[in-house]
């Protein structure tokens, strides 16, 4: 069953990758399609058994590298951690594929990126049963590649190229750091096998790894460099620059890569590890510090952007900050569960954007849009669904997962636990304030751009259909599962999957805090809302108004902090000069100036002088032939015989 | 008392003389309407003259008291050049006749000038040794000036002959030498005398390499050889690269083995110095090239250095080396020629390496066999040429010339260039006109040319075997 899970996406890959051209593009569809529900009810199936059942699976499929000491193989870890990715990603993958049918179908290559969603699939099912962490890395650079294959897809753009670059380079930075972990974790464990690393890992403990004459805390320095992966591909602050241009690649990808699962495969990857970032306050207080500034930071930005996508990018961003928040908490499960939850209406709320891109007719920028709620009926109710969510509304998923979180970060030990908490507590009335001006932007108001709005149609029942399926998960998510990861179920439920320390008690005492601390982020969302609606119902000139008095913090949020200006001032001209430097003086003039170039043009040097000689005239040939003589003779002369 | 000498022994070459004799009563008396006839006389005689050789008793006979000898080598080498001559007269009768320059007198001079080949290759003292030389030079002058109309046919046979006299000047002057210090001229008994080197004795080695090399065109006594080659007729050309090639090394060979063997370690140098010299100069000055004739000029130029690396080794292998060089260059020479040879537009001959543009498409076939043959000229493996620099280039690392034979390879670089530019025109340039249609004799001495080159390694142990037998005569 979980071979079928993990490989019916790769079949599917190689059906419509390799036989595309010869099926056409609605079998291809079909196919890849049919195969990720069969894979998605396998799951479903698979959850009810480990997660409620406790049949708890390793699953053996082939050995893979076997040197020396090092014993890799391909195999599949299925515990309660596994499981859980496996219904988020097949559920939103199959919903993508189904999406993804009617988002595409006038685009001529549709083989080519069903093919690439599928292997994408197949490489994130990898990484998440992966049973050691050479294997979790393959699906980790799998996805990456699969990744850079979508962003690009429309690789007629170069803005896309460009985009696909970025995110690929940039997550190289992380993967750098993901490898050296990997690799400490071998030296220190003698393996990579995560039962083997977890039963070592607490004789980790006071152990220390030499590096640069300083012996280094062994533990902290496998998890912070486990967390500099983590960081590229979960778009953490620094390295989160890739995300918002991911959002060249079409839409579906956003959802389903950009949003629900492959950029919370560093949350994922955290929890997996629990067991050795149990071991270091110090790793777990780096968590806290970076995911809590990504909240606020990338939250921030999300305030000002005016393109639908770029909003829900930086969202994303914000609400990946506040998973690793529940991570550097120490409550593991509470991160896994805002993952859960998140996948559900952040996927669903991507969908909706594209499903308004594709009735404005791939029209992103919201100051063009306005009044669709009359236009487009199904998909408002969706997205308000969506942000009534994603903001907190009581009893929907995001309020219980995000509050389990700002209450964690208030509960917790951690040194940045109260700089947690504020920042989580004010990145959720921007957050409201966000989601609501995307809202009042698209659906109310007054149309800005008429031609667009009269066309302006609902999507086909190939796009609806998931928006509803993904709306009922956003809804009951929360509520059907807080026992299992917030309250009192953990233990039976997570079991072995997670490790929390002995004096990690985060589960209890987040249920004991002040009452005003608990109803903070309520009170913020509902501030959210209220202001957003001044803003954008009430008095539009308000806006206009706040943003010419403030043009710069106005002009630092609307560039992203200029994040990418200064990159490409201290890394990018420095690296692309001495790119070209080493190319045209090292490459260019060195080694081809002295090498091929220079040798075949002293050659040709040679030639002329040697053709010169070749004059046509008898006395120069006579002459030469007798300096020949002259000089053996010479030479026997003065060399002796 | 003197016995009647063994002109059994002799017979190709009393076959030559004869004929060649009875061939100018003919024309004489015919006159110019037997060119034809006499043409085909002459190929048939070549041919004759081959199989006897071939089939001549293996033993080694010594006739005419020591003056010529008879044994395995000259019958290899005597063959190759005999080979050599018949298939240019072949060659030639088309492009003559179409050039209106057919006349008896050229198969006579290719008969006298192979009887002087056949007599330098038997050649057993320092006399016999230059009446050979003279005997086939003088023909050689007159056919390199037989389009006596032409200025540059007229101007090459001129340069020829007076370049010539001036290598024979030395030649003779270094033979002289070699007598008084050895008083003799047998080459056994040269050797026998010239157990320690003098000076005096080297300084007549040089003087006689000097004239054997102008012959073979080396460095730095080549200059003759781009223009003689451009300037005569094509099919004369076609002569002079293969069979006088052919002789004046095999006399060479036997001068420097049979003669001076206690004193190897001195005309070594020479032999190095003047091999290195061809090996970089064919390379160099070829790519400045655009006449395929002079390109082919220096190509031979450049082929002579590598064979001479096998004599520098002066082992029975460098030897070996030297007679498989030989017979794959005659071989690839005579397919490149028949190429040259083909390359009519509208009646005219063209003589362009630019010519041949796109010629994979106008004539694949053509084009085909004559990248064969110019990447087997580069000495690109597995064809002919790679196996012939393979054994002259064994043959210098086993006797320790490790920097002749880096020398040798880093040049065979160099020209592998001008080898392939002909390809890249053929294959990569836009088509030109096509040439005329190819005469079936051409087609059929490019068509051997072309499969032996390609085909040698398969099979390549008759000529290793028989070379072998030859150079073993010689030790």
């Amino acid at each position: 069953m979980y071979q079928a899970i993990v490989f019916l996406p790769l079949i599917g890959f190689l059906i419509a990758g390799l036989f595309g051209r010869v099926l056409g593009a609605r079998p291809a569809e079909i196919i890849t399609t049919a195969f990720l529900f069969i894979s998605c009810a396998l799951a479903w199936v698979a959850f009810f058994q480990v997660g409620f059942g406790g049949h708890d699976a390793h699953v053996q499929v082939m050995r893979w590298i076997h040197v020396g000491d090092l014993k890799i193989d391909w195999a599949f870890r299925i515990d309660t951690m596994t499981v859980i990715m496996l219904i988020v990603v097949t559920t939103v993958s199959s919903l993508v594929h189904l999406y993804s049918i009617g988002y595409m179908h006038e685009d001529p290559s549709r083989q080519r990126f069903f093919a690439y969603l599928s292997l994408f699939t197949f490489a994130m099912l990898m990484l998440v049963t992966a049973d050691n962490l050479v294997q979790l890395f393959f699906g980790w650079e799998g996805v990456g590649l699969a990744s850079y294959l979508l962003i690009g897809f429309w690789y007629e753009k170069p803005s896309a190229n460009a985009a696909a670059m970025k995110a690929f380079v940039v997550n190289r930075v992380g993967d750098f750091g993901f490898m050296l972990g990997i690799f400490a974790v071998f030296v220190m464990t003698g393996s990579v096998t995560f039962d083997a690393v977890f039963a070592q890992a607490p004789s980790l403990v006071g152990k220390s790894i030499n590096f640069l004459g300083h012996a280094w805390d062994a533990p902290t320095v496998i998890a912070l460099l486990l967390f500099v992966g983590a960081m590229g591909k979960s778009a953490q602050f620094l390295l989160h620059t890739w995300l918002p241009d991911a959002m060249e690649g079409p839409t579906p990808v956003s959802a389903l890569i950009h949003a629900a699962t492959m950029v919370t495969a560093g949350v994922f990857m955290v929890a997996r590890m629990s067991p050795i970032f149990e071991l270091s306050h110090t790793a777990l207080s780096v968590v806290m510090l970076v995911g809590a500034t990504t909240a606020m930071f990338a939250a921030t930005v999300a305030l000002v952007q005016n393109d639908i996508k770029k909003v829900i990018a930086y969202s994303t961003c914000s609400q990946l900050g506040y998973m690793f928040v529940a991570m550097g908490a120490g409550a593991y499960s509470v991160g896994i569960f805002h993952l859960f939850t998140h996948a559900c209406f952040k996927a669903l709320l991507f969908l909706c954007a594209g499903s308004v891109i594709n009735a404005m007719h791939h029209e992103q920028d919201m100051r063009h849009m306005g009044g669709l709620y009359k236009k487009i009926p199904f998909t408002y109710a969706m997205m308000l669904i969506g942000t009534l969510a994603i903001t907190g509304f009581p009893f929907l998923a995001g309020y219980y997962s995000k509050d389990a979180i700002i209450e964690a970060a208030w509960a917790s030990d951690n040194s940045f636990a109260l700089y947690g908490w504020v920042m989580t507590v004010a990145a959720a009335a921007l957050t409201s304030f966000y989601s609501w001006r995307l809202v009042f932007m698209t659906f109310h108001g007054h149309p800005h751009d008429h031609h667009h709005y009269e066309n302006a149609h609902e999507s086909p029942l190939a796009m609806t259909i998931p928006l509803g399926v993904l709306a009922v998960g956003s809804v009951f998510a929360g509520m059907v599962f807080y026992g299992d990861f917030v309250g009192h179920h953990v233990q039976d439920f997570f079991r072995q999957s997670i490790f929390m320390g002995a004096e990690n008690h985060i589960l209890h005492e987040m249920h004991d805090i002040p009452g005003w601390a608990a109803y903070a982020p309520t009170v913020m969302m509902a501030l959210g809302f209220l202001v957003a609606y001044w803003f954008y119902v009430l008095d539009p000139s308000v806006p206009v108004a706040l943003v010419r008095s403030q043009d710069a913090l106005y002009q630092f949020l609307l560039n992203k902090w200029y994040f990418d200006e200064i990159y490409n001032f201290i890394i990018i001209r420095p690296v692309l000069w001495i790119g070209r430097v080493l190319w045209k003086q090292g490459d260019g003039r060195i080694i081809d100036g002295l090498g091929p170039d220079g040798i075949s043009a002293r050659v040709l040097d040679v030639t002329a002088s040697v053709v010169r000689l070749q004059s046509g005239y008898l006395y120069h040939y006579a002459f030469v032939m007798l300096i020949g003589v002259a000089a053996f003779i010479t030479w026997f002369m003065f060399a002796g015989v | 008392m003197s016995s009647l000498p063994p002109l059994g022994a002799v017979l190709p070459e009393v076959t030559l003389a004869v004929s060649a004799i009875v061939l100018l009563l003919v024309g004489a008396i015919r006159g110019e309407a037997a060119a034809n006839l006499v043409n085909g006389l002459a190929i048939a005689v070549l041919a004759a003259a081959g199989i006897l050789v071939l089939v001549a008793p293996h033993t080694a006979v010594s006739a005419f008291g020591g003056s010529l000898v008879i044994d395995d080598f000259s019958r290899f080498m005597k063959a190759l050049a005999i080979l050599g001559a018949l298939v240019s007269l072949i060659l030639s009768v088309h492009w003559l006749n179409r050039e209106r320059q057919s006349k008896f007198e050229y198969p006579v001079l290719i008969l006298i000038a192979t009887l002087g080949m056949c007599m330098l290759v038997s050649a057993g003292d320092l006399i016999a040794l230059y009446l050979g030389l003279e005997l086939m030079s003088l023909s050689l002058y007159v056919v390199a000036a037989y389009n006596r109309d032409s200025v540059r046919s007229t101007e090459a046979g001129l340069k020829y002959f007076v370049l010539g006299a001036l290598s024979s000047g030395m030649l003779l002057y270094g033979a002289s030498l070699i007598y008084g210090f050895t008083d003799s001229v047998n080459f056994g008994a040269i050797a026998a005398a010239a157990t320690t080197p003098t000076i005096g004795l080297v300084f007549g080695i040089v003087f006689l390499f000097a004239g054997l090399c102008f012959k073979v065109s080396a460095v730095p006594f080549h200059m003759w050889t781009p223009d003689v080659y451009e300037g005569a007729p094509t099919p004369v050309t076609t002569f002079f690269a293969t069979a006088p090639k052919v002789a004046a090394m095999a006399v060479f060979l036997r001068v420097a083995t049979e003669a001076f063997p206690h004193i190897t370690h001195s005309w070594q140098q020479i032999i190095a110095f003047v091999s290195i010299a061809s090996m970089v100069l064919g390379a160099f000055a070829a790519i400045g090239q655009r006449n395929i004739k002079r390109l082919l000029a220096y190509s031979s130029i450049g082929h002579m250095g590598f064979a001479l690396v096998g004599l520098a080794a002066a082992t029975p292998q460098g030897i070996r080396g030297v007679l498989i060089y030989m017979a794959i260059y005659v071989a690839m020479t005579l397919g490149s020629f028949a190429c040259v040879l083909a390359m009519r537009r509208n009646g005219n001959a063209v003589e362009n390496v630019d010519e041949l543009a796109g010629l994979a498409r106008t004539n694949p076939m053509m084009a085909l066999l004559l990248g064969g043959l110019m990447f087997s000229l580069a000495g690109i493996p597995p064809l002919a040429g790679f196996l012939a620099k393979y054994y002259v280039f064994l043959a210098a690392i086993e006797a320790g010339l490790y920097g002749l034979a880096v020398i040798g390879v880093l040049a065979s670089v160099v020209g592998a260039y001008y080898y392939l530019r002909v390809v890249k025109i053929m294959y990569f340039d836009e088509p030109a006109e096509a040439f005329d249609p190819m005469p079936g004799e051409l087609k059929a001495v490019l068509g051997l040319s072309g499969l032996f080159t390609i085909f040698y390694f398969v099979y390549p142990s008759p000529l290793i075997n028989a070379a072998g037998v030859a150079a073993r005569a010689l030790f």
